[in-house]
């Protein structure tokens, strides 16, 4: 009994020790901030009601997009090499193969009608300042012109197979024109000193942003970098909740690949311990029954 | 030279040669506990137990880690953690280990305190213990920038800044422990060099004085009963168990330990696995980066209290800086510990709850500590600043008061 008391008793400052320094500390460091948007509810320029017409979006898309954009999935392929256009735009230009899956239809609409302020980049593209977004807007398209391409978009758009392989995927699509994956054997596809000058700093490898970040920061972050790092050049990309999850599932994969392998060894691992705990908890019992 | 007749057995061979029967007894069956403790008294071979965890687990790192500012850190998140196997295994067992060792190291610390484990005679127990867990604390720390991470970095820049403030020698001191006018690849090669060699030679050695030092006070127990432990033993060989006040470390004592090492090893292992966070802050994995400063900067949370009272101090008291003023008390904090067998002036050895005045200053010390260790790594802006100040006041206070109150304590108890 006593000796349950010294147990409650270190238990007890162990815990009060624990709290301070683990999720108290961390609540006022990281303080809670609002919940991740997946219908880009701010986004109002484009009625995403009215129904695409996908033969018409085809049209619009050729005339308006394949001049800069690849896409590989139609038949369009990339007009020069990434480190040309990288040098052309700043970045290289999306493939706009897997936009149709991965993005928000809200966001993708609105984004084609005005891509800085569905990024959330004006403070780095303010109206009448030096800088322009390499891409224009499209806000002289009716609603049901940027609804057409849109249709066309996730019309074409490739059936991936679920798991690792669309996880990767829509990592390279949404975040490797940019960050580099060293854990993983992917670069970015914008080369180191292009990108730099075009987002001001040198945008990091994500191997192990997994840990660095864990899931519930990344999760928040990547719907919108501006809530959790304003002023960041990093951009409100738009994706879907599905898309985001397999980002994160592949960064995952890739920075803390021995995930399953640690916790099926842990429970085996405290199995073991449990049955060494109980045979010397016995042993014990027999050895002191003879001195007390 | 003594005469050899031939052996029977190759048991006998050898203990012809090495005396294994006497040594058998020396160190295990006819070395004497006290029978009346609890399981605070098994921390030491949870130290002994977790200590060679770490060593074991340290050479497997060791046969991977690369110590060099360019390949430390893939070295340590790549290829140990994804390419060799269950290279996670020993860094996740290595890094939770480092932590929970000061756990226990200061469970059995202040387990001498609370029952007045370091006076009349056991001095030495406590001092080579207090020199135990300053070498820990150096291991802890190199050690924790060998992954090269941005804490990894930047705890050891903030650490090592510290020295700067030693008046005359101070800049020139924080260049010699550094190797370079920043912390940079010499501090690496050198703080590996540190942690795999020079502190575990130092820590191995400075165990072993510490058994020593327990043979002849032997060691104290629950209610800090002196008693002739020859008698005691001599009770037990003649067959009497349970009336002998004294056991045997084999296999009595061990037997204990043991049950009290397994349940506490199923603790270890759930942390090592499912919740390691506390231990491998997130901070670490990204990698150092001397020109990108971290919006926080805490060292591991064993270090927070001393760090807190290095913190505390953050204004000009009588002339004296507050940098001054926190560097003084940081390292009064750190050397009071060692002389508390002088401070404490009551001769009682006696449980804490059983002593008048002495049962309040160890439980304000808890709770001091606890609020130095938790404002350590908070933010020292507005209100916590003053927290970490009073609380600082508080630590030195207690430790000035100490003679007076103990002294008064004697008094009160008439030298009992």
């Amino acid at each position: 009994m006593k000796e349950l008391k010294i147990l409650a008793v270190i238990a007890t400052l162990v815990g009060i020790t624990y709290y301070g320094i683990e999720p108290y500390a961390h609540h006022v460091m990281h303080p809670e901030v609002k919940a991740a948007d997946f219908t880009f509810s701010d986004l109002k320029n484009v009625d995403t009601k009215l129904a695409g017409n996908v033969t018409n979006g085809q049209v619009l898309v050729e005339a308006n997009c394949i001049a800069c954009h690849a896409i590989e999935k139609a038949g369009h392929p990339a007009m020069m090499p990434n480190a040309d256009a990288a040098a052309s735009y700043g970045v290289v230009p999306p493939d706009l193969s897997h936009a149709g899956r991965m993005y928000d239809k809200n966001y993708l609409a609105n984004f084609i009608f005005d891509p800085v302020s569905a990024m959330h980049l004006s403070h780095k593209y303010p109206v009448g300042g030096t800088k322009t977004f390499p891409m224009p807007s499209y806000n002289w398209m009716t609603g049901q012109e940027i609804m057409d391409v849109v249709a066309y978009l996730q019309s074409i758009s490739p059936k991936v197979k679920e798991g690792s392989e669309a996880n990767k995927a829509s990592f390279e699509a949404a975040c490797g024109r940019c960050h580099s994956m060293k854990y993983g054997q992917l670069e970015a596809t914008t080369p180191v000193d292009t990108i730099k000058t075009y987002m001001g700093a040198t945008p990091p490898d994500l191997s192990q942003y997994i840990k660095s970040r864990g899931e519930h920061y990344l999760h928040g972050f990547i719907n919108d970098p501006q809530v959790l790092l304003a002023g960041t050049s990093m951009p409100r990309v738009g994706l879907n909740e599905k898309a985001q999850e397999e980002v994160i599932a592949y960064m995952e994969e890739t920075g803390d690949r021995k995930k399953a392998e640690r916790e099926a060894t842990g429970i085996n691992v405290m199995i073991y311990t449990f049955i060494f705990a109980m045979l010397a908890y016995l042993w014990k019992r027999k050895i002191w029954s003879e001195v007390h | 030279m003594a005469e050899f007749k031939q052996a029977d057995s190759l048991y006998e061979w050898f203990d012809q040669r090495l005396g294994i029967d006497k040594f058998v007894k020396v160190m295990m069956t006819e070395y004497w506990i006290p029978k009346n403790i609890n399981f605070l008294w098994a921390m030491g071979v949870l130290l002994t137990v977790m200590f060679t965890i770490l060593l074991v687990s340290g050479i497997f790192l060791l046969m991977y880690y690369k110590p060099d500012m360019n390949m430390a850190f893939d070295s340590v998140n790549y290829t140990i953690m994804q390419e060799v196997g269950y290279g996670w295994l020993f860094r996740h067992i290595h890094a939770v280990g480092a932590s929970v060792v000061f756990l226990i190291i200061y469970i059995h610390m202040f387990t001498g305190i609370y029952y007045g484990s370091y006076k009349k005679g056991r001095e030495l127990i406590w001092i080579s213990g207090m020199l135990l867990f300053v070498l820990f604390s150096a291991e802890g720390f190199s050690g924790y920038m060998l992954p090269w991470g941005q804490m990894s970095y930047w705890a050891a820049y903030v650490i090592t800044e510290i020295f700067g403030g030693i008046p005359v020698i101070g800049g020139d001191l924080v260049v010699w422990i550094r190797g370079n006018f920043y912390v940079s690849d010499s501090t690496l090669t050198r703080f590996f060099m540190l942690h795999v060699l020079l502190i575990p030679m130092a820590i191995l050695g400075a165990i072993v004085v510490h058994f020593y030092a327990l043979r002849f006070p032997h060691v104290n127990n629950e209610e800090g009963e002196f008693f002739d432990f020859d008698k005691e033993a001599d009770k037990y060989l003649a067959g009497d168990k349970k009336g002998s006040k004294v056991v045997p470390f084999w296999p009595v004592f061990l037997s204990k330990d043991f049950f009290v090492l397994g349940f506490f090893l199923l603790f270890f292992f759930y942390l090592t696995f499912f919740h390691y966070d506390f231990a491998m802050d997130p901070v670490n994995f990204d990698k150092a980066d001397g020109l990108k400063t971290p919006a926080h900067i805490y060292p591991e949370w064993y270090f927070l209290w001393s760090y807190e009272v290095l913190r505390g101090f953050f204004f000009e008291i009588a002339g004296v800086s507050g940098k001054s003023l926190g560097l003084i008390a940081f390292a009064i904090a750190n050397a009071i510990f060692f002389v508390m067998p002088w401070l404490d002036r009551s001769p009682m050895v006696k449980p804490a709850n059983q002593r008048p005045y002495f049962k309040y200053w160890f439980w304000f010390l808890i709770a001091d500590l606890i609020v130095l260790t938790v404002y350590g790594k908070l933010p020292p802006t507005g209100a916590n600043a003053w927290v970490g100040f009073v609380s600082s006041m508080t630590f030195l206070v207690l430790f000035i008061a100490l003679p007076f109150i103990t002294k008064a304590e004697a008094k009160k108890v008439g030298g009992k």
